[in-house]
């Protein structure tokens, strides 16, 4: 072995994706340019940034001067819709994605059945909520129903879609255990399935209800009631403390949610 | 009695499994199967009562061609098989009374099975199985609370539960002790020998298959090659059922293993 002197001191990490020098330097120098012309084409009405941070301030202010008080019935009352379609339109929809769930389970049913329940599933995940909400609001009017109806919607798509994948996902061994005594296909959903999925459904249905509270939030803004259309109203009318105190309630209800939930799940597994 | 003639399977890849496969198991005999992974000991099995469907051939029970069934008619017929797998294959969430109870499932309406409902006979029934198995008082337990051993004797009496007139065997002791195996074993025959049940068990264990067995059957790539009493098992015969190897050296390790369960036995019995 030679001495420890005659090794190198230092080491670079070697260039990666540029290998060639001239290269590397030619396209910084490009990438500079091109950032230099694209700022120069912004055009920033200077005085409109200034009014718009007037308002934001006051926006922020209204933020550290929460006003509960004020619009409290309109805030009560948003926040029972809220909640009202939070709870109705995840009862419902876990109702109605159980059996499109099983539907969708390419182990139990049918290949015609399977693309039946898929497609139903694919339509759900494949409209966001505002963009039902939208919709249901033109269909049905204003208010809390269209929220309910949009949160139960996309409630099958999310729902049915895990729930089928979990079943996909099952021991089957179990089942053909089950098969094999001679039970039915229903017997066999309640004897096989249900007792190995039974845990992640409900920690799904949870997940959900939380996730609808949030959006229950946003629909509103499109018209679809709850706590979201009392915000919308707040902010279009400059009550900005009014508003902050609905985002605080937002969120809290949210953390007491997201807590809870998760609290629960680990608690059933 | 169970006839089988003629089965064969052919999977969708164009893998044979089986072909040609005929054999008639008298009431009451133990049979096993026996052959090297993939010479279609679990495809012959789950083709008897349709887990799997054959391709070809006649599967009677009695003068019923299970082969030919319809749904609902398999369905039924089913009933008159059980079936014993290789881990276990509870429904692990449940408990031992529910698992057991699981094997009347073909005769009881669909409320009474989700209710929970259960006839008094079959409860009675079930209580008297896990009473024999030896788990009367794991009834309430769930099945993943139990060991290895006594998951197995659940499933037996899982099987009994349908009160059958055949058992399918599908490697009952594949994850199980030495010791638990031959527990298990003995069980087997000793519930096939009180009922007069024919069985046929798929075992990957040859001296074991020889201890228990009263005819063995050999399969090697989807064929029987060898089918006769244990004794007849002889090296050669071993060697075309799973080609060349030493046999001795397997029987050496065997003749250990036995010895040393007579020490520990005689141990047990010097410290009693």
């Amino acid at each position: 072995m030679s001495s420890v002197a005659a090794y190198p001191t230092t080491w670079r990490r070697p260039p990666q994706i540029v290998k060639d020098r001239r290269w590397r330097i030619a396209l910084q120098i490009g990438i500079f340019v091109y950032l230099v012309l694209a700022i120069s084409t912004v055009d920033v009405n200077w005085s409109r940034v200034y009014e718009g941070l007037e308002r934001g301030q006051r926006f922020a202010m209204g933020f550290l001067q929460p006003d509960f008080t004020s619009r409290w019935t309109d805030i009560s009352r948003g926040l029972i819709e809220s909640l009202t379609m939070t709870l109705t339109s995840t009862v419902v929809g876990v109702i109605i994605s159980v059996p499109v769930g099983i539907g969708a389970a390419r182990n139990l049913v049918p290949r015609s059945v399977y693309y039946v329940c898929r497609g139903i599933i694919a339509v759900s995940r494949a409209l966001q909520e505002v963009i039902i909400a939208i919709f249901l609001v033109a269909m049905f009017g204003f208010g809390p129903f269209a929220g309910f109806l949009t949160l139960s919607f996309a409630t099958i798509g999310f729902i049915a879609k895990l729930l089928a994948d979990d079943i996909e996902e099952i021991d089957e061994a179990q089942a053909e255990s089950i098969r094999a005594t001679g039970a039915s296909w229903v017997q066999l959903i309640n004897y096989a399935i249900q007792p190995q999925v039974m845990p992640r459904l409900i920690g799904l249905s949870l997940y959900r209800l939380d996730i609808n509270f949030r959006e229950s939030a946003v629909i509103g803004i499109v018209g679809a009631g709850g706590i979201g259309a009392t915000l919308n109203t707040a902010i279009d009318r400059y009550e900005y403390d009014s508003a902050g105190a609905v985002l605080l309630i937002i969120i809290l209800i949210v953390m007491v949610a997201e807590y809870s939930s998760s609290y629960l799940r680990k608690f059933l597994q | 009695m169970l006839t089988l003639d003629g089965l064969s399977k052919t999977y969708k890849t164009g893998d044979s499994a089986l072909s040609d496969v005929s054999l008639t198991v008298p009431k009451g005999q133990i049979m096993g199967l026996i052959g090297p992974s993939g010479a279609g000991k679990s495809t012959l099995i789950r083709c008897i009562n349709r887990l799997v469907e054959p391709t070809a051939g006649k599967v009677l029970l009695g003068d019923v061609d299970l082969a030919r069934l319809g749904k609902a008619e398999l369905r039924r017929q089913r009933r008159r098989i059980g079936m014993i797998f290789q881990e276990y294959a509870l429904v692990e969430r449940l408990t031992v009374m529910e698992n057991v109870l699981s094997g009347r499932l073909g005769y009881v309406p669909f409320w009474r099975s989700f209710l929970r409902k259960y006839p008094a006979a079959d409860i009675q029934r079930a209580y008297q199985l896990l009473d024999r198995v030896g788990l009367m008082d794991k009834a309430d337990n769930r099945a993943d609370a139990l060991s290895g051993g006594q998951r197995q004797r659940v499933g037996i009496a899982r099987a009994l539960a349908q009160n059958p007139e055949l058992l399918l065997v599908d490697e009952p002791t594949a994850s199980l002790d030495p010791k638990t195996s031959r527990q298990i074993m003995r069980l087997l025959t000793e519930i096939c020998a009180e009922r007069d049940l024919p069985a046929i068990v798929n075992i990957h264990d040859v001296p074991l298959a020889q201890q228990f067995m009263q005819r063995i059957v050999g399969l090697n790539a989807g064929r029987v090659v060898f089918d006769g009493p244990p004794e007849a098992l002889t090296e050669a015969a071993l060697t075309t059922i799973y080609g060349e190897e030493d046999w001795n050296a397997m029987r050496k390790g065997d003749a250990e293993q036995a010895e040393a369960e007579a020490d520990a036995r005689a141990r047990m019995e010097a410290i009693a």
